[in-house]
């Protein structure tokens, strides 16, 4: 642990850390740069980058920021959003399976954009506003039946009741899809999946604008959250307010999901596995936010180039839910940790 | 959870004896309520049939009369078919419960619905068949490879298959398993229009040799569980305590897997994946009767027909359209899990 101080401001720094989220921000980048050359027209990554520093030609110009940029884009901030907000929920109910997909925000915010997608027909806004709606009934749905007084809510109560939440929201989604059109139906089977087709500004944008107040949010009570981690009365008397602390933090990270949802679909597995791998690559203990953060992004863009070589087009869901069972597989049976 | 204390059957031996004989009252009630509710399925509906029409329908229908078709030809099927397969769940849910000694064990939940489901599509899109019985097969094979690996992943690790573990095992594999079925799914555009209405789990649209296929299978594993009511009461004292008793728990527990696949693997490929009616009637009956496996099994196999078809008949007449059976134990299953959970004792899970 090294400590910088400047102008009366100190800064803790560890350097493995430094040196994990320095790895992982260049993997997240150099995977969303061969996305952004993958194609019918395949562009020479440094042909990508010379587009970007605005010196490309301008048949690849239009290519790369009007076609392919967003994708790249929004792969990488959802991703991000997923991993802070895995490692959010994952560290309050100090379970590593209290993650946002397993527990049902993410099936919750797919209800609320499939409603609005089959059901009221409304456009792009709509559909972020509902599916943003729908994480955070659900979230408040879950979190109200979890709570018990003196208890209150962290735990496997809130995991278990979160997997009962997403089975009855899936078997609702699943109800919604049959009945729809065939046409919408799979249209909507196909968003259901996770993916990152044919994203353009639209959804890109207002998914940085809300990253850009949530994600500061999430990351400056996180020295509190690591303390919360020791217990209730212990953080107590550490000078911790567990109770704010944990309440800001689940509302920051209910909007994290919401918004990754809302741009990308319930992308499965990458907020619970992100956390898991940051912990493991910093080798450090408690919720390491901006590693959990930078290797969702890293996660979810290389997912992307994978869905992208593959011989048949694949959402992006397919290839981080697959890849999310070998792991989950290997998670589950380390002995000697849950 | 249930302490132990409680899952523990009667101790003395003189009470070894035929106990159904204890409760002929709970019987002949369940038997009645049962029979009241397959009147019901018979009799109500989308579709005009009037009431004197239902019992003609049922055993010489009229050609000639649209009413008595209804009956023999959708209604006929379908309540035979909940009937069977609500026995088979609620069946599967008890045994899996003594057998995990987990309140919270359910086929739903612990990914055997999904291994099925995940099978079942996979068929559909590797061999193009459209053939119920290679569904049940299909259903078979997934929700046996599903079950095995949820206990495997569950099992390991310190502290053995706990309720928790257990559950959140199954909820992780079932969200691998779904995030491949719906890959899969989208490969084979074909099979997503007949695959989206099976994956809600229904009763309705199934016809005569739909129930005559699953029959068979539903027959065997019940009289299988059955069968295994006493072992599974020395298995509940604990493996030594059973061993001391003179059976063998492992054989137990390779049978009592066995009625589960053939109860879930056979109730799933007839009607899809239908979710907390496992949870919700061993526990009801535990409830009612205590943790005596010669009441539970059989009390279990008459009261979760009575809740599927009740479930059934609500979703035909709560929504213009028809809700689907899955639908409607979903949403008044999951209440009563959150119940369950609040109730337990979840700090040493």
């Amino acid at each position: 642990m090294r400590v910088i101080r400047a102008a009366g401001v100190s800064l803790r720094w560890e350097p493995r850390t430094a040196a994990v989220c320095g790895v992982l921000a260049a993997v997240a980048a150099c995977a969303a740069v061969l996305v952004v050359g993958s194609g019918e027209f395949p562009i020479a990554p440094p042909d990508v980058v010379r587009v970007l520093l605005g010196r490309g030609d301008q048949a690849t110009e239009f290519i790369v920021t009007t076609l392919r940029l967003p994708r790249a884009v929004t792969g990488l901030l959802a991703g991000l959003a997923l991993g802070l907000s895995g490692a959010i929920f994952q560290s309050i109910s100090r379970n590593p399976l209290g993650s946002p997909d397993l527990i049902g925000f993410t099936t919750g915010s797919a209800t609320g954009a499939l409603l609005q997608i089959l059901v009221f027909g409304g456009g792009a806004v709509a559909i972020t506003a509902s599916s943003v709606a729908g994480a955070v009934l659900t979230a408040l749905a879950v979190y109200l039946v979890a709570y018990r007084r003196g208890g209150g809510v962290h735990g496997v109560r809130l995991v278990l009741i979160g997997v009962a939440a997403a089975a009855m929201l899936e078997a609702l989604n699943s109800y919604l899809i049959t009945r729809a059109e065939l046409r919408d139906a799979y249209e909507a089977a196909f968003w259901l999946t996770g993916s990152l087709n044919g994203r353009d500004w639209s959804q890109a944008v207002p998914l940085a604008l809300a990253l850009a107040v949530l994600v500061p949010a999430a990351l400056l009570p996180a020295r509190s959250l690591g303390m919360g981690e020791l217990g209730d009365d212990a953080a107590r008397a550490l000078g911790v307010p567990v109770q704010r602390t944990r309440a800001l933090l689940t509302v920051a990270g209910v909007g994290l999901v919401a918004a990754a949802t809302a741009a990308a679909g319930p992308v499965p597995f990458v907020a619970l596995a992100a956390p898991q791998l940051a912990r493991r690559l910093t080798r450090r203990p408690g919720a390491q936010l901006l590693p959990a953060a930078l290797t969702g992004a890293a996660l979810l863009a290389s997912a992307d180039l994978v869905a992208l070589h593959l011989p048949v087009a694949v959402p992006v869901g397919v290839v981080t839910g697959v890849l999310g069972g070998a792991y989950l597989a290997w998670l589950l049976s380390v002995p000697g940790r849950r | 959870m249930v302490s132990p204390a409680r899952e523990r059957p009667p101790k003395s031996p003189e009470r070894q004896g035929p106990s159904r004989g204890a409760h002929p009252f709970g019987t002949a009630l369940l038997a009645a309520a049962l029979l009241l509710t397959v009147a019901a399925s018979l009799a109500i509906g989308a579709g005009d049939v009037p009431i004197a029409d239902v019992l003609p329908g049922v055993f010489s229908p009229d050609d000639g009369s649209r009413a008595q078709l209804i009956v023999h030809e959708l209604r006929l099927p379908r309540t035979l078919l909940g009937v069977a397969v609500g026995m088979a769940l609620g069946l599967a849910g008890a045994v899996m419960q003594a057998l995990t000694r987990n309140p919270l064990a359910e086929p739903g939940l612990l990914g055997v619905n999904g291994g099925a489901a995940l099978a079942v599509v996979l068929v559909i899109a590797a061999f193009r068949v459209d053939d119920l019985l290679v569904y049940v097969w299909a259903a078979f094979a997934g929700a046996a490879g599903a079950a095995v690996l949820v206990h495997l992943i569950g099992a390991r690790g310190r502290g053995g298959a706990s309720p928790a573990r257990l559950v959140l095992a199954g909820a992780a594999v079932n969200a691998v398993f779904s995030a491949m079925t719906a890959g899969v799914m989208l490969f084979t555009p074909r099979t997503f229009g007949g695959f989206r209405f099976w994956q809600v789990g229904s009763l309705g649209g199934r016809d005569m040799p739909v129930f005559l296929r699953v029959l068979p299978f539903i027959v065997a594993g019940t009289l299988l569980a059955l069968a295994l009511a006493r072992p599974l009461n020395a298995l509940g004292l604990g493996d030594d305590a059973g061993r001391a008793l003179g059976s063998s728990p492992g054989r137990t527990r390779a049978l009592g897997a066995l009625a589960v696949v053939l109860l879930c693997g056979a109730a799933t490929a007839a009607a899809g994946p239908v979710t907390f009616l496992g949870l919700a009637v061993p526990f009801v009956v535990r409830t009612a009767v205590g943790p005596d496996q010669r009441l539970v099994l059989p009390y279990s196999l008459l009261l979760a027909p009575v809740l599927l078809l009740g479930a059934d008949i609500l979703g035909r007449v709560v929504a213009p359209g028809e809700l689907e059976t899955g639908i409607v134990t979903a949403f008044l299953g999951a209440p009563l899990f959150a119940v369950m959970v609040r109730r337990g004792r979840t700090r040493d899970l």
